[in-house]
């Protein structure tokens, strides 16, 4: 693997051929079935969601849509979802676990939508629900980062049971720029930030968060999508078998204990009675 | 700034009379409070005797973690939680340690969050309070490991949850680790709830960002304090997204309420016997009598 620097990476994933959902959806699946809409407001666009045939297995697959061009980025929000969007993932997680079919979860997003609309309709509600929901579904769920992983935004798809990203992916508290503009007052100091927040797939594992990095083609996924897609799929493969084996109250457990164990803290600091 | 002045003298000549019928009166570093929803101009000291509330517009303003206790818990009840816990700095953040050493120092606290089990007139509860003065109330490790040890004990224990809650969200200076914490805590009130326990919210000001997006909203009764802010954006992300001012009770707790994310607004004054009444609502020997 490459060893580059987070702001190296992030110009990676922010060129403008990197693949979206929307091009590995054909590479990975032998079939796709696009469904809409949470039934109770609309039909979000930042997130794609449907049953999926992957090598011969029915999958739930839930996704934030990055545009390839202006007029996509327009339709899907630049994949900046609204409350409605992450009730739409719920919906189609809860039909998953009805069905017993995994969920694969695929984040690519800078973060949920800021806007009055959003409030109106419970952003933080959204994505707590899906939190709380997430934390018990009977059913396997795996997340993978494709490019940008922003803040609860993104990780309102990501309470899963294995955490994987794509090599030059990045997954972090707030983006870099927000991190400059917020502690040092000075957005132009983005690069600085994200060479300094530990974004990458491999300071995520690191850190205890990120449990596999998967491999892209030298440059970059964009270099050769066809490639990338393989290495997702080969490594959905594996885990999927590996997973699917668990018993719900094991794997339940597991997801419970792999969220629990994060956090630095100490709790009797030298010096103290 | 002279109509300020008229304002001052106005509440002086009527504040006299307010002042003498309070009991209890602390004596402040600042001599008038000034409401930052309305703008009205109190005495210090009738601000502090009517639990910190505007006189004008009832705004709740901000309490400190042990001011929230006295005003909650049954004298003498409280019994702490993992008082000791400080955090590390997971992304070896400049300034870190430093800022949260002088924080001690100045708040008594040793991160943001106060943990620990009392009682609300005579009903046994684990309680979590949180303090804006530290860090604003973000969440980092400290704050997400009490705040699921809570719920773990209240589980294990078969106590009702009460949550005060407040904060700017989730704490930068953790990066990704303050961020997962909003999972952490919210896998422990999932397994709080699927015991059959009841959790009970109440949003103070200001309660943001991350917090808003786990624990914060997922009581089964969701309280929120008059006029407080409640929201997932920050105003002024917001403002500068749509590129217009926002209407002033945009994220209050009106707001909420109006839009089915509150249960009830409730004023601070009634706020105790309202919790003890609705978790004897939840127990079941005691239920409706």
């Amino acid at each position: 693997m490459s060893s580059l620097t987070a702001s190296e990476r992030m110009a990676i994933i922010r060129h403008k051929g990197r693949p979206t959902i929307r091009d590995y959806i054909p590479l990975l699946f032998d079939e796709f079935c696009e469904l809409h809409g949470d039934r109770q407001f609309g039909d979000d666009h930042a997130i794609l969601g449907g049953i999926a045939n992957f090598r011969g297995m029915a999958v739930t697959v839930i996704a934030q849509v990055k545009g390839r061009n202006l007029e996509e980025n327009k339709d899907s929000n630049f994949a900046m979802p609204h409350p409605e969007g992450y009730r739409k993932a719920l919906r189609l997680a809860k039909q998953a676990e009805k069905f017993h079919r995994p969920v694969i979860c695929f984040i690519d997003t800078p973060g949920a939508y800021c806007g009055i609309a959003a409030e109106e309709r419970g952003q933080g509600e959204a994505i707590a629900r899906n939190l709380f929901e997430f934390s018990r579904l009977k059913t396997p769920v795996i997340s993978i980062v494709l490019g940008e992983g922003g803040s609860g935004g993104a990780i309102a798809l990501g309470v899963c049971d294995e955490l994987a990203m794509l090599e030059n992916a990045i997954y972090s508290v707030i983006s870099p720029r927000g991190f400059a503009s917020i502690l040092w007052r000075d957005a132009s100091r983005e690069k600085e930030a994200a060479d300094r927040m530990r974004i990458t797939a491999e300071d995520l594992r690191e850190l205890g968060v990120c449990d596999r990095v998967i491999a892209e083609p030298a440059g970059g996924a964009h270099n050769n999508p066809q490639q990338t897609a393989e290495n997702i799929s080969h490594y959905l493969t594996e885990t999927l078998t590996k997973i699917m084996e668990k018993e719900v109250a094991i794997l339940l457990d597991s997801r419970y204990n792999k969220f629990r164990k994060i956090g630095e803290f100490e709790e009797f600091p030298k010096g103290s009675e | 700034m002279l109509e300020d002045l008229f304002k001052v003298v106005k509440f002086r000549a009527e504040g006299d009379n307010r002042t003498e019928k309070k009991a209890k009166v602390q004596i402040p570093d600042d001599l008038l409070f000034k409401c930052p929803r309305c703008g009205n101009v109190m005495f210090m000291d009738d601000f502090t005797g009517a639990s910190k509330v505007c006189g004008e517009c009832s705004y709740h303003a901000r309490l400190t973690a042990w001011e929230r206790l006295e005003l909650t818990a049954d004298e003498g009840s409280f019994v702490e939680y993992d008082s000791e816990m400080i955090s590390k700095n997971p992304i070896e953040f400049e300034g870190y340690a430093e800022k949260q050493q002088e924080l001690r120092e100045k708040t008594g606290l040793k991160d943001a969050v106060l943990t620990g089990e009392c009682r609300i007139r005579d009903k046994h509860c684990v309680i979590i309070i949180m303090d804006a003065r530290y860090m604003m109330a973000s969440m980092g490790s400290v704050v997400g490991e009490k705040v699921t040890r809570a719920f773990e004990r209240a589980t294990e224990k078969r106590l009702p949850v009460v949550a005060f809650t407040a904060s700017g969200g989730a704490r930068m200076q953790e990066g990704i680790v303050s961020l997962m914490q909003m999972v952490k805590t919210s896998a422990a009130v999932v397994r709080h709830s699927e015991a059959g326990l009841l959790y009970i919210t109440v949003l103070t000001d200001p309660t943001t960002g991350g917090v808003t997006a786990s624990f914060a909203s997922q009581g089964d009764i969701i309280i929120a304090e008059p006029k407080v802010l409640v929201g997932f954006a920050g105003r002024r992300v917001i403002e500068g997204t749509i590129k217009q001012r926002l209407p002033d009770d945009f994220q209050s707790a009106e707001f909420l309420l109006e839009h089915g994310f509150a249960d009830m607004v409730v004023h601070r004054k009634n706020l105790r016997r309202t919790l003890s009444r609705l978790i004897r609502l939840h127990t079941p020997k005691e239920g409706c009598q």
